[in-house]
């Protein structure tokens, strides 16, 4: 596991409002360890995306915010955490266009994308935690889905 | 609770100018503000006493645009299509096309242009600032 560079900031996500702030809190996280305008922009989406969903199919929750050092690079790892109902089929969720909640269906699949790495823990009944890691290395994600 | 005041959920201005409908995003855009836009953008041109042909959405101030803002652009378009209106987003910033493309959210349906007076050309009127010089003017 890498250093963390920092410790653990918990941020709830209860509410619109708590989404607002999750966004704002990651930007300025990402832009003090260096991470470019674009690499920014994307991982600030997909912070969006999955808060929303623990917002909305989890019912709520919070995400741990801890950012990382390997070497000379510095990283984010970001922990979006509920109690909610869980995911039952993770490949089903994962695929592009499937939703559950009225959505584009866009949001787990289309958050994979933007990051360099996410790793989705669920268990029916028991809650999801979807973890993400990106490095402010300059290196592209790699293509992990579909196009 | 812990937004911070820099955040508004207050409803976002929708100007009319002439025929046009102008709207203007800025910075953080809470989930229900983006829901009220929508209801009272079409209101406006259900019931607005001058008909209103076009709606120019301005997102140069928009610092991300996931999928939940999109679906809600796009349908505020298709919605505005149905009341015979035509719909433009302008000055979406770079790094916010190229997340969408990777998100898969191209919002296939969207006129786009890349600031307001472009899109006022697009929608047919003529922009807020004179266009460049023609040659032919100069005698």
């Amino acid at each position: 596991m890498h250093a963390p560079l920092a410790p653990t900031t918990h941020l709830p996500i209860g509410s619109d409002a708590d989404l607002a702030w999750v966004r704002q809190q990651v930007r300025k996280t990402a832009t003090d360890l260096g991470f470019g305008l674009i690499q920014q922009t994307k991982l600030v989406t997909a912070t969006s995306e999955l808060a929303r969903n623990t917002l909305v199919h989890g019912g709520g929750g919070h995400v741990e915010v801890t950012p990382l050092r390997a070497g000379h690079v510095c990283g984010l790892r970001l922990s979006f955490v509920d109690a909610g109902p869980g995911i039952r089929d993770l490949d089903l969720a994962m695929t592009d266009g499937y939703t559950s909640g009225g959505g584009l269906g866009l949001g787990l699949s289309g958050a994979k994308r933007l990051v360099q790495e996410l790793i989705v823990d669920s268990c029916p009944g028991r809650g999801t935690t979807v973890t993400v890691t990106d490095w402010a290395s300059g290196l592209p994600a790699p293509r992990t889905g579909t196009r | 609770m812990t937004a911070s005041s820099a955040t508004h959920a207050n409803a976002v201005p929708v100007l009319a100018l002439g025929d046009i409908l102008l709207i203007t995003l800025q910075g953080e855009l809470h989930d229900t503000s983006a829901e009220q836009l929508q209801y009272d953008i079409s209101h406006r041109i259900a019931h607005s006493p001058l008909p209103v042909n076009g709606v120019v959405i301005d997102i140069s101030g928009v610092d991300i645009v996931d999928s939940f803002l999109g679906r809600i652009l796009a349908e505020i378009a298709a919605t505005a299509r149905l009341l015979a209106a035509q719909t433009v987003l302008a000055g979406m910033r770079p790094a916010v096309a190229i997340t969408l493309v990777e998100l898969g959210l191209t919002l296939p349906g969207l006129d786009t242009a890349l600031n307001v007076d472009r899109a006022l050309a697009l929608l047919g009127r003529a922009p807020a600032a004179p266009p460049p010089t023609r040659p032919e003017e100069g005698a």
